[in-house]
C-alpha cells in the first residue's frame, strides 16, 4: 500500500495553486452552505474564504451562479477491466465518471481474475493513478473466487487498500458461510456490503408483477429480496458485523432496514438512481436497457424508496455504473446483460429529488459526498483544511439533454437517452488537479 | 414511457404482427372479415390465389414447430409467394448474436417478411425494431409472450360456432404462466367484447397479478366450467413435473383433465378448443377430443385461412389492404 500512497503523495506535491472565487460552497460534512472563495495548493484544500497571506493563485475560476462541493463518491461503479476491457477500461470509466462530477470510485470484485488476494488489488490501484482521472477503491471478495464456500483473506485485503468486502452478484448460499463471514469481517472492523438476494427465488429478469405477466418474463418477486434481507440481519445481530445493504429495490426492502435501524443495528444502505426514476412500466415493450438487477419494481416501490433517503433510512445514491458494449443490450431481454451505464447521470438525477421531494440541495450533496465517504470509512468527501482537493463544480439550473452517443463512458447503454436533466458540471479536480472541464 | 405501436404503419394499417395487445376490436375484426373468404380456398379446384406472386417470405424458426411451421408456409404458398423455411436451433450462450446475425444476412438477400418463433418472450419485437422498412414481422410464438395467430385463429373458430362473442364465457383450462397462447387469446377476447374470461389451473400455473389482463381466476374446474361456451384446454409440458410445478401427470389428469363428467357443468352447445398437440390423457380424455363437442382439427384448417389473412393485410398494403 504504501509504494502507492507514496506515488500519489509524490504525483500531487506539484500540484498549482488555485482559487475557486465566487461559487456556493456547500460542504455538508461540515454544515457549510455559503457564498466565498476556495483556495487550492500541493492537491489539498488549504483555505475558505480569504486566500492565506503570500498566497500567488497560477489559476482563477469564477464559479459565480455554480455549486462547489466536494467530489461525489460512487459506492458501486464497475470499470471492467481486468478482463473486459471491450466494455470499459479503467481509463474510458475514470473519465466518465470525473465527467459526472465523481471524484471516488468503489468497485466491486467481480472481476476476473476476483479481487480475492492482494496482488489484484495493487494492480488496480496502481493501474487507476496511472491511467484513470479519478481516486478508485476496491471492496475485496468476502469469499474465495465469490463461491461463498470459503472466507478469503480479507484482512490483508484490507491492509492492501480494500475498504470493505463483498460476495457482489453471487450468493452466499449457506447461511453457515455467511454466518462465520460475518464473525471474522467484525473481528476486523470491515464493512460488508450485501446484494441481498434468494438464489432460489431469483432466476428472472424483471420485476414479478403485471409487466412481467402481460409480457411473459420470469419474474423476479419482492421477497427474494426480503427473505435474503431478514436472513442476513438475523446473522448480523448474532454476529455484531457492520454491514451496508447494496441497491434495494422494493418497500418491503426499506421497511426491514428501517426495523433494523431502529433497533440499533449497524446497518445502512443505498440505493441507485434508476431505481429512484424508473420502474416496471418503463421496460415497454422489452427495452433492454431497463434489465437491471435488482429489477425495476413498482411505482410504491419507487415512492418508498424515494422517502427512504428523505427519512435517512437509506443514505447513499450510487450510479451502478455497469457499461456494456451494444451487443449484450441486442438480444431478447431475457438474454440481454443487466446493467446501466450511469454516471455521467447520476448528480441530475440525484438533483431531480429537490423538485421532486422537497430535498434540499445539501441533504441531497450528503448522499453523494459525506455520506458515502462514512459508508467507505474514507477521508474524502469533505472540503476541510487539509484535506484532498476533490472538488465538483456544477451549474445547478443548466438544463441539457442526454445524448447516449455523447457518453463518455464506453458503455452507451441508458435508458435515459433523451431525458431533460437539470444541473450540469463545469470542473472536476481531483487532488487538486483539473481533471474535466466543459467544453462551453 | 408509452411506445409507439410499431406494429401498425403511418396510415394506421398492419406492418408487423406481433401481439394481439396493441390492437383496437376494428383491427381485429377486419383480420376474421379478411379470413372468410380463404376459409373456402381449400374447396376450390385451384387454391392458390395470386396476392402474394413476387414476394420472398421466410420462415425463420429458432423453435421446434411441425404444426405452426407448416400452416404458415402452406398459407404463404396458396397466396403465391415464395416461401423459405429456415430452422435454427442454437446454443443458449449464442442466441442474440446469432438472431441479428441472421437477421442482417437475410435482407441482403432481399426478403419481404419474417415469420418468426422464438423461445425468447420479446423476439419478434426485437427483430421487428432492427429490420429495414420494407421487411414486415409476423409473430409466430415468442417465450411465454405472445402466439398473436394462433390467438386470431381460434376467434375466427369461435366466430363461427358462436357467431356474436358479445355473451360468450369463455374458460382457459391449465398452463397459464407459461403458455403465449393464453396471453394472446385473452387480449383478443377481451378486445372483442365478450362477457367474461376464466383462467383455470393451480397457483403455482397461475402468473401473478394475471387479473390486470382482465381475467377471473379459478382453482376448481368444475366452478369455473358453470354456464361456460367456450372451453379452451391448454398442452401441459412435460417438463413441468420437474420443477415442483406438479406433482404427477395422473393427479394434474384428476383436478384439471378435462372428462365427460366435467364437461357436463358447461353449457351443453359448449365447444372445447386446443392449440396442439394434444396430450391425451393428460389434459384432456380421448372421447372428447375426438367427439362432437371438439373443434381442434377445425382450429387447424381455420390456421391456414387466418394466416392467409395476416400475411396479406401486411405484405399487400400498397395495394390497398387496410387495417
Amino acid at each position: 500500500m504504501s509504494d502507492i500512497t507514496q506515488l500519489t503523495s509524490a504525483l500531487s506535491s506539484n500540484r498549482p495553486a488555485i482559487s475557486i472565487i465566487n461559487g456556493r460552497v456547500i460542504d455538508p460534512a461540515n454544515h457549510i452552505d455559503k457564498q466565498m472563495d476556495i483556495h487550492l495548493q500541493y492537491g489539498k484544500i488549504i483555505a475558505l474564504g480569504d486566500a492565506p497571506d503570500n498566497f500567488n493563485a497560477q489559476q482563477v475560476i469564477d464559479a459565480s451562479q455554480q455549486i462547489v462541493c466536494p467530489g461525489l463518491i460512487d459506492l458501486r461503479f464497475r470499470l471492467r477491466e481486468p478482463s473486459y476491457e471491450t466494455k470499459g477500461t479503467i481509463a474510458s470509466e475514470t473519465k466518465a465518471a470525473v465527467a459526472g462530477g465523481v471524484t471516488a470510485l468503489c468497485c466491486p470484485p467481480d472481476t476476473v481474475p476476483i479481487i480475492d488476494n492482494a496482488a489484484m488489488v495493487k494492480l488496480i490501484r496502481l493501474k487507476a493513478e496511472t491511467e484513470g482521472v479519478a481516486k478508485v477503491f476496491a471492496l475485496s471478495a468476502l469469499t474465495q473466487q465469490l463461491k461463498g464456500e470459503k472466507l478469503s483473506e480479507m484482512r490483508e485485503l484490507k491492509d492492501a487498500g480494500c475498504v470493505g468486502t463483498t460476495n457482489a452478484l453471487q450468493p452466499v448460499k449457506s447461511t453457515l458461510v455467511m454466518r462465520r463471514a460475518l464473525e471474522y469481517a467484525a473481528s476486523h472492523d470491515i464493512t460488508v456490503f450485501i446484494q441481498a438476494f434468494d438464489p432460489w427465488l431469483s432466476d428472472g429478469c424483471a420485476h414479478e408483477g403485471a409487466v412481467s405477466t402481460r409480457l411473459g418474463l420470469a419474474g423476479i418477486p419482492v421477497c427474494a429480496e426480503t427473505i435474503a434481507i431478514a436472513r442476513d440481519l438475523q446473522l448480523i445481530e448474532l454476529t455484531g458485523a457492520t454491514a451496508h445493504f447494496c441497491q434495494l429495490s422494493s418497500a418491503k426492502a426499506v421497511q426491514l432496514i428501517k426495523q433494523a435501524q431502529e433497533d440499533g443495528l449497524p446497518v445502512t444502505a443505498d440505493v441507485t438512481t434508476h431505481h429512484l426514476h424508473l420502474t416496471e412500466m418503463d421496460i415497454g415493450y422489452f427495452d433492454s436497457n431497463c434489465h437491471v438487477i435488482p429489477p425495476l419494481r413498482t411505482q410504491r416501490d419507487q415512492d418508498a424508496l424515494r422517502h427512504a433517503l428523505k427519512s435517512g433510512v437509506i443514505s447513499n445514491i450510487v450510479s451502478d455504473h455497469q457499461p456494456h458494449g451494444s451487443d449484450a443490450k441486442l438480444a431478447p431481454f431475457a438474454e440481454t446483460e443487466a446493467g446501466i451505464s450511469g454516471v455521467e447521470t447520476l448528480l441530475p438525477l440525484a438533483l431531480k429529488m429537490i423538485d421532486d421531494q422537497a430535498m434540499q440541495l445539501s441533504d441531497v450533496l450528503a448522499l453523494l459526498t459525506s455520506q458515502p465517504a462514512k459508508t467507505l470509512g474514507l477521508q474524502e468527501g469533505t472540503l476541510s483544511i487539509g484535506s484532498d482537493a476533490d472538488i465538483c463544480i456544477f451549474d445547478p439550473q443548466e438544463y441539457w439533454v442526454v445524448d447516449r452517443e455523447k457518453l463518455l463512458s464506453q458503455g452507451k447503454n441508458t435508458p435515459f437517452h433523451s431525458w431533460e436533466l437539470k444541473g450540469k458540471v463545469n470542473y472536476t479536480f481531483k487532488a487538486g488537479e483539473m481533471v474535466f472541464q466543459s467544453n462551453k | 414511457m408509452i411506445a409507439k405501436n410499431i406494429q401498425l404503419d403511418e396510415q394506421g394499417r398492419l406492418k408487423h404482427f406481433l401481439s394481439i395487445e396493441g390492437f383496437k376490436r376494428q383491427h381485429l375484426v377486419n383480420i376474421l372479415d379478411a379470413a372468410e373468404p380463404f376459409a373456402n380456398v381449400h374447396e376450390q379446384a385451384v387454391k392458390k390465389v395470386p396476392l402474394l406472386r413476387g414476394k420472398t417470405i421466410v420462415n425463420l424458426f429458432f423453435e421446434a414447430s411441425t404444426r405452426t411451421r407448416t400452416t404458415f408456409e402452406l398459407a404463404a404458398k396458396r397466396l403465391s409467394a415464395d416461401v423459405l423455411n429456415i430452422n435454427i436451433i442454437t446454443s443458449a450462450t449464442s442466441k442474440g448474436e446469432s438472431l441479428l446475425d441472421m437477421l442482417h444476412n437475410l435482407e441482403a438477400m432481399h426478403c419481404d417478411m419474417f415469420i418468426v418463433r422464438h423461445n425468447q418472450s420479446g423476439a419478434a419485437h426485437l427483430i421487428a425494431q432492427h429490420v429495414s422498412p420494407h421487411i414486415s414481422v409476423i409473430n409466430a410464438g415468442d417465450g411465454c409472450h405472445s402466439h398473436p395467430s394462433q390467438a386470431m385463429l381460434d376467434m375466427f373458430t369461435i366466430r363461427r360456432h358462436k357467431k356474436e362473442f358479445a355473451n360468450l364465457t369463455v374458460v382457459i383450462v391449465g398452463d397459464i404462466l407459461h403458455s403465449r397462447v393464453a396471453r394472446s387469446q385473452i387480449h383478443a377476447l377481451n378486445t372483442l367484447g365478450v362477457t367474461e374470461v376464466r383462467v383455470v389451473g393451480p397457483k403455482t400455473l397461475i402468473p401473478t397479478q394475471i387479473e390486470t389482463l382482465g381475467v377471473h381466476v379459478y382453482h376448481d374446474m368444475q366452478t369455473a366450467l358453470v354456464g361456460a361456451d367456450v372451453i379452451i384446454m391448454l398442452r401441459l409440458q412435460k417438463e413441468r413435473m420437474q420443477g415442483a410445478l406438479l406433482p404427477s401427470e395422473n393427479e394434474y389428469y384428476h383436478q384439471y383433465g378435462l372428462t365427460e363428467k366435467k364437461l357436463s357443468y358447461a353449457k351443453s352447445d359448449a365447444i372445447v378448443m386446443h392449440p396442439g398437440p394434444i396430450n391425451r390423457g393428460v389434459e384432456i380424455a380421448s372421447s372428447i377430443a375426438d367427439g362432437p363437442q371438439s373443434v381442434i382439427l377445425e382450429q387447424v384448417t381455420n390456421g391456414i385461412a387466418i394466416r392467409m389473412a395476416v400475411m396479406s393485410q401486411t405484405l399487400g398494403r400498397s395495394s390497398g389492404g387496410n387495417a
